[in-house]
C-alpha cells in the first residue's frame, strides 16, 4: 500500500464527512475542520494524557500477551502430546466472545489499570497461541530432520526454528486483533477511570455534551488504531525481510 | 566404518521393513542404496543418521553405537532443508551456529571441531556466493540443494548421507549436481551414501549398489561398480549393461502378473 494512496483515501474521507456535515447541519456532527481546530486545542488541554494512558493500556496488554501466549503456542504446536491436553480446551474458550469476561475480571481484579490490561490481554491471547500453534504443528517435518541432523537438540531446534517461525504468526495475530483491541479498551475505559480516550469521549459526548471534543477524541482513538497497525508493519518489514522478496 | 548388526525395524501394525539385515560400509566408499518407493530406503537413511532406531539390532559407526545423530554425519534431503526465513549465506552458516550454541560438548559437536571462520570458501566452492544474501525462495532448486550442500561442508563431515537430493531437478542440472558430489565426496574423502529410486542415478554415482526389495528386506543384495564416477562410464556399455541388470532385478522383486514390455519405474 501506498502512502500517497492511503492520504488520499484520508482526504476522500474528510470529503464526505464534510458533505455529511452540510447535509445534516446540526451539532451533533460538527463540520471536520472545526473538529480539527478543537483536537488541536484540546491537545494541550489534557487530551494528550488520555491518548496516553490508552496507549500504555493497551500496548501493555499487547506485550503481556505476546509473552505468554507466543511460548505456549510454541510448546503446544511444538509437542503432539500437549497439543492432544491442550487443544480441545483452546477450542473451547476460543470462540467465546472475550467482551463478556470484562463485568468478570473487574469483579476478580477490581477497577484499576490491571483489570483494563488483562481484558486486552485475553483477546489477543487466543488469537496469538492458536496462530503461532498451528505455525509450529505446520513446519516441514524435512526441516526439523534437517536440523537434528545439524546436531540441533529441543534447545536449538526452539531457537533457530520455532522461535523464528513463529515470528510471522505473532505479527499476524497482532495485526488482526488491533482492532477488536481498542474496541475493548475503549469499553473497559467506560468503568470507574478518569483517564483514557473512552472515559474523554464518552464524558465529552454524554455529560458535557462538547461534540467537536468528543468528536476530537474519536479521531485520537482512530490515529491509536491506525498508529498501532503501521508499528505492526513496519515490525513486520523489519524482521520478516523474507516475506517481502519477489 | 558402518556396521548394521542384524537390523530390525518396522512401523507399528505393518511388515517389518528390516529383519535381521546385515550390512558393511568401508571408510571412503561410495554407495547408492536403490528402490522403489516403500522399500525402506528412505528408513534405512533416518537410521544411519540416528533420527529413527532399530527395533533389534544395532547399528555401529567407527565402532560406536549410534543412539544419536552423529555430529560427524551430514544428512542432505530432497527439499524443505533450508530455512525459509533465512538468506543462503545464514542457511549454510546453520550447521556452525548451532554447534556454537552447544559449544564443544561432544555431544552435539566433536570435541575437537574446528570451526572456519565463515562459509565463504564452501560458498563460493558451491557456487551460490554470487546468491549469498538471497533467500531459498528466491533462488532455483539446484542453488537451494547446493547451498544444503554446503552448511552440511562447512561441518568437515566423514559421512555423507543423502536422500534423493536431485530428483525434484532437471536432467541437466541433476547431472552436474551429481557430479559435483562425486568431486567433492573424493576431495573430502568423505563416505557417501545416496537414496534413490532412479536407477541411472544409482548407476552413475555408486560403486557399489544396494539393492533393496520390498518389506522385510532380510539380506543385503549388492551389485559392484567400480567404474562409477569415471569420465565418460555414462556412455559406457557397462554402464547401460548395469542398468538393464538393475532394472531387471528390480521388476523381479515386484509382483505383477503381466510384466509390461517398456520400462517400468526406477529408469527415468
Amino acid at each position: 500500500m501506498k502512502r500517497r494512496d492511503v492520504l488520499l483515501s484520508a482526504l476522500g474521507l474528510v470529503i464526505l464527512w464534510q458533505i455529511l456535515a452540510m447535509l445534516i447541519n446540526r451539532p451533533i456532527l460538527p463540520a471536520p475542520l472545526d473538529v480539527f481546530g478543537v483536537f488541536i486545542q484540546e491537545l494541550g488541554k489534557g487530551l494528550i494524557t488520555h491518548f496516553l494512558v490508552s496507549l500504555w493500556r493497551v500496548s501493555a496488554g499487547m506485550l503481556l500477551s505476546v509473552l505468554v501466549a507466543a511460548p505456549a503456542g510454541l510448546a503446544i504446536g511444538g509437542s503432539g502430546r500437549m497439543n492432544r491436553i491442550f487443544s480441545p480446551i483452546i477450542y473451547l474458550l476460543y470462540p467465546i466472545p472475550k467482551v463478556v469476561f470484562v463485568p468478570i475480571v473487574f469483579l476478580f481484579l477490581g477497577i484499576g489499570d490491571t483489570a483494563k490490561i488483562i481484558i486486552i490481554f485475553l483477546i489477543l491471547f487466543f488469537q496469538i497461541i492458536v496462530l503461532v500453534r498451528d505455525q509450529a504443528a505446520g513446519l516441514p517435518p524435512q526441516l526439523l530432520q534437517s536440523l537434528h541432523s545439524l546436531g540441533a537438540g529441543r534447545r536449538a531446534l526452539f531457537r533457530f526454528v520455532y522461535l523464528p517461525a513463529s515470528l510471522p504468526a505473532i505479527l499476524t495475530a497482532l495485526r488482526q486483533s488491533i482492532g477488536t483491541a481498542v474496541a475493548v479498551l475503549y469499553i473497559t475505559e467506560l468503568f470507574a477511570t478518569k483517564y483514557g480516550l473512552g472515559y474523554y469521549i464518552y464524558y465529552n459526548g454524554s455529560t458535557l455534551f462538547n461534540y467537536p471534543a468528543m468528536y476530537a477524541g474519536v479521531i485520537a482513538m482512530s490515529l491509536l488504531g491506525l498508529g498501532m497497525y503501521y508499528a505492526v508493519d513496519w515490525a513486520e518489514r523489519k524482521l520478516c525481510k523474507w516475506k517481502f522478496v519477489s | 566404518m558402518i556396521t548394521v548388526h542384524s537390523l530390525t525395524f518396522g512401523y507399528p501394525h505393518s511388515t517389518p521393513i528390516f529383519q535381521d539385515f546385515n550390512w558393511r560400509v568401508q571408510r571412503g566408499e561410495t554407495w547408492a542404496v536403490l528402490g522403489s518407493s516403500g522399500c525402506g530406503k528412505t528408513t534405512l537413511l533416518y537410521l544411519l543418521a540416528g533420527l529413527r532406531f532399530p527395533t533389534k539390532g544395532m547399528i555401529e559407526i567407527d565402532g560406536e553405537r549410534l543412539t544419536r545423530p552423529r555430529p560427524r554425519s551430514g544428512l542432505i534431503l530432497q527439499d524443505y532443508g533450508l530455512l525459509p526465513w533465512a538468506t543462503v549465506r545464514e542457511n549454510a552458516e546453520l550447521g556452525l551456529r548451532v554447534r556454537d550454541f552447544y559449544g564443544e560438548d561432544g555431544k552435539h559437536t566433536p570435541v575437537d571441531f574446528q570451526p572456519e571462520n565463515s562459509v565463504a570458501h564452501w560458498l563460493y566452492r558451491l557456487g551460490v556466493n554470487e546468491v549469498a544474501d538471497k533467500f531459498p525462495s528466491q533462488i532455483s532448486g539446484g542453488q537451494r540443494q547446493r547451498t544444503a550442500i554446503a552448511r552440511t561442508l562447512a561441518l568437515s563431515p566423514d559421512l555423507l548421507l543423502m536422500d534423493e537430493p536431485f530428483s525434484s531437478l532437471d536432467a541437466i542440472t541433476r547431472e552436474d549436481m551429481q557430479n559435483l558430489t562425486l568431486s567433492l565426496c573424493e576431495e573430502q574423502k568423505l563416505t557417501f551414501i545416496i537414496v534413490t529410486h532412479a536407477i541411472e542415478e544409482a548407476a552413475a554415482l555408486g560403486r557399489k549398489i544396494l539393492l533393496l526389495d520390498t518389506a522385510p528386506n532380510q539380506s543385503a543384495r549388492v551389485f559392484e561398480n567400480p567404474q562409477a564416477g569415471t569420465s565418460g562410464y555414462r556412455n559406457s556399455q557397462a554402464y547401460h549393461e548395469l542398468c538393464k541388470l538393475l532394472l531387471k532385478e528390480m521388476r523381479n522383486e515386484i509382483p505383477s502378473p503381466q510384466p509390461s514390455p517398456k520400462g517400468r519405474g526406477g529408469a527415468q
